[in-house]
């Protein structure tokens, strides 16, 4: 097997009539970090929301770790244990503690025993630094607090790759930084992530390579500095002009 | 001294103000007091319209005069911000004192000064006021129906019993504190059956269950050595093979003695009754209804068309007939339809009719909940792996259940506040006691005490439900 962990082919998507992902083809290997930018509707959150199948494709395929994602179900708890999400708006089990929000997976879905679940949770909200929060509920908590334990909570099922659906979106600017160090320190520790985001610092500082997407469509993908050095398209250009 | 004007009242002359309202207001509520109590009427000088309205006037004006913000006078604030904050308010606070006043009297000469309870016969209540003999004589009955007087320590032993193992949560060691949810979930539940079919019922079905017990007892025994990879399995194959082995196979004659000898005397359902029996089918039809209705709310939401539109078709055609109809039918028709040996219990029925009857509102209240969770708790919850039934037990059900507490425990309330309608396949809990004591010619004329009799004990059972699940709601509330 190739070290490529995620092959995207030929894939098409449509919610009714209106097709939001066209034409998809998108091959990450182990390791890379990849930001995916676009304008807002622009298919990048459907994209990543495909790849542990909390979207279904209808054309195409889409292999992730070896694993075709078909309509077979029968293993796709196992692939979506393998890969790791981060939401915009955070979706930490309110009724659980900081503590329990991590532990649950691990212990329910590996069958880990919940002391080494909890050793591993407390070693992995230290990583984002809160583990002085650990017994708290989410709901005490900030949100760039909450993000960070979201980080956390995908980080304690040991995922192969990190997808991040628009992390910072729905931060007070203050708090975002807080969000983005814990991410950059993940992306040197070596995770494959995907990151949907608009912090163009962030793609910057730790991109291997940065995908601009407009109208369900991958319009460009380019090496991080040349992406933004010499954009090829007048879409990208147009669009680097105005967030930059 | 500042000037004053009664139409604004002010700090100013804070003391004037005061003392003129206070003695208005306890002119008034004194008049209306009197009037009530001792049937005096100090006004009644005056023309008659007046003589009506002058208590209200009065107070009225006397509300007025302490109406003062920030008066410095902590008691005074406080009347004023909770009943007395502006003129419309303070009609009304004097208005509920006055009619709770005037309706004092009445409720308490009925209830306890013209009110009889000495003696044992309908002779002694010839006052005015309630004949509570005629609860006291048939008290017994109002509690326990048409059940035998000697055997009436069965029910009150079970049910003893039965509220103390319930309580046995409040006790629970650390240790023992995760394995409570299956303790009141599965085997309360199956104890509390035991109890009632053992020792309320008793009888030859005492005996036939017998095996069962010796079943269970020894296949538990054997289960210690069997490795656990396959205790599901054990669990499941060998009592129920142990069962039919002892009862067709072996012992049979034996055990039949034996069950003879040892078996308590048999009391048909039907004889069952009062408020025992209220408790008995309140508690089975709480038990099932939930978890049936918890399946067929997840079922409506389901993506298997079988099961989404059984589901669908068994709320929906539960919601739409009437209890009455169901009970009539489960009495009626449902027989009809078993072959003619099979003979299921008239209490039995019932007990299902009101549960599925129940459970299709209780899975609307819990499909409600669900639909209140955003999408992100499944996309999280999918997205670290889970399966449907993970997500949900994990997850979503905990969330779910908590927001629909209050509409739960609304059910409930209404189920047992339904349970009278058994009347209509001949049980008769309270209400159904109480309506064959009034036709009772010895005890003509005292339905109004049997009703209020049950309304006290409803209201104190019901109450006791919507505190507890307001303590729940407390218990599991977290921020969001």
């Amino acid at each position: 097997m190739s070290d490529k962990i995620i092959q995207i082919t030929e894939m098409n998507k449509w919610f009714g009539d209106f097709q939001v992902l066209k034409n998809i083809n998108l091959e990450v290997e182990k390791n890379k970090k990849i930001v995916v930018c676009g304008p807002s509707g622009s298919g990048k959150s459907t994209l990543i929301r495909c790849i542990n199948r909390l979207e279904e494709h209808q054309q195409g395929s889409i292999i992730v770790d070896g694993n075709e994602l078909t309509e077979d179900t029968k293993d796709i708890e196992k692939i979506r244990a393998e890969v790791g999400m981060v939401f915009q708006q955070f979706n930490l089990f309110p009724h659980l503690s900081i503590l329990d929000n991590c532990t649950l997976a691990p212990i329910w879905v590996k069958k880990m025993p919940k002391k080494e679940a909890e050793n591993l949770a407390l070693q992995h909200l230290e990583k984002v630094q809160i583990a002085d929060q650990a017994n708290k509920y989410p709901g005490q908590l900030s949100g760039g607090q909450q993000q960070r334990c979201a980080i956390a909570r995908a980080l304690c099922m040991e995922p192969k790759i990190m997808l991040f659906d628009e992390p910072t979106s729905a931060l007070d600017p203050e708090m975002i930084k807080e969000v983005l160090d814990a991410m950059v320190n993940l992306a040197k520790a070596g995770m494959t992530m995907i990151v949907v985001t608009h912090e163009m610092g962030f793609a910057k500082e730790v991109a291997d390579e940065v995908i601009f997407m407009d109208e369900g469509m991958i319009v460009e993908r380019a090496e991080t500095k040349e992406f933004f050095a010499n954009p090829k398209s007048d879409r990208t250009k147009l669009f680097l002009s105005q967030i930059l | 001294m500042n000037k004053l004007n009664f139409l604004q009242p002010d700090k100013n002359n804070l003391n004037t103000y005061l003392y003129t309202g206070v003695i208005l207001v306890a002119l008034s509520i004194f008049i209306v007091f009197l009037n009530s109590f001792f049937n005096k009427d100090i006004i009644s000088f005056l023309p008659g319209s007046i003589s009506f309205f002058l208590p209200l006037i009065l107070g009225f004006i006397g509300l007025h005069l302490i109406r003062i913000d920030y008066s410095g006078l902590k008691f005074l604030d406080k009347v004023n911000k909770n009943i007395n904050t502006n003129n419309f308010n303070a009609f009304l606070s004097l208005l509920i004192v006055f009619v709770i006043i005037k309706s004092l009297p009445p409720l308490l000469s009925w209830f306890i000064l013209d009110a009889n309870i000495a003696g044992d016969s309908k002779d002694v209540c010839t006052g005015s006021g309630a004949c509570w003999t005629y609860i006291k004589i048939w008290f017994n009955r109002f509690m326990y129906g048409m059940y035998p007087n000697a055997e009436q320590w069965r029910i009150n032993l079970s049910f003893i019993a039965l509220a103390f193992l319930g309580t046995i949560g409040f006790f629970a060691t650390e240790k023992f504190k995760k394995y409570l949810t299956l303790y009141y979930v599965v085997v309360y539940p199956v104890i509390a059956f035991f109890f009632i079919f053992f020792f309320i019922s008793g009888g030859p079905i005492f005996f036939d269950f017998s095996y069962g017990i010796i079943a269970a007892v020894i296949s538990i025994i054997i289960g210690f050595f069997i490795p656990s990879k396959f205790k599901m399995y054990y669990f499941i194959i060998v009592p129920i093979t142990l069962y039919i082995l002892l009862k067709y196979v072996f012992f049979y004659e034996e055990l039949i003695e034996l069950g003879k000898l040892e078996a308590l005397e048999w009391v048909e359902t039907g004889a069952w009754g009062g408020l025992s029996l209220t408790f008995i089918v309140s508690f089975f039809c709480l038990i099932f209804c939930f978890p049936i209705g918890l399946f067929l709310s997840l079922g409506r939401r389901s993506d298997f068309p079988i099961i989404k539109y059984f589901s669908i078709g068994m709320i929906e055609f539960w919601r739409g007939v009437p209890l009455i109809t169901v009970l009539f039918m489960s009495s009626v028709m449902f027989p009809m339809f078993l072959p003619e040996d099979m003979f299921i219990d008239k209490l039995v029925r019932v007990i299902i009719a009101i549960s599925l009857f129940e459970a299709a509102y209780v899975a609307e209240v819990i499909r409600g909940g669900l639909q209140a969770l955003p999408r992100g708790q499944y996309d999280a919850a999918k997205s670290l792996g889970m399966g449907y039934w993970k997500m949900h037990i994990l997850v979503i059900l905990p969330q779910a259940l908590k927001l629909v507490i209050p509409g739960i425990a609304n059910t409930f309330l209404a189920l047992v506040k339904d349970t009278p309608l058994i009347f209509v396949v001949g049980l008769l809990e309270i209400v159904g006691m109480l309506n064959l004591a009034k036709t009772n010619p010895e005890w003509l004329g005292f339905a109004m005490e049997g009703y209020v009799f049950a309304s006290v004990l409803f209201f104190i059972i019901c109450y006791a439900m919507s505190k507890y699940s307001y303590n729940l709601e407390q218990k599991y509330k977290t921020e969001r």
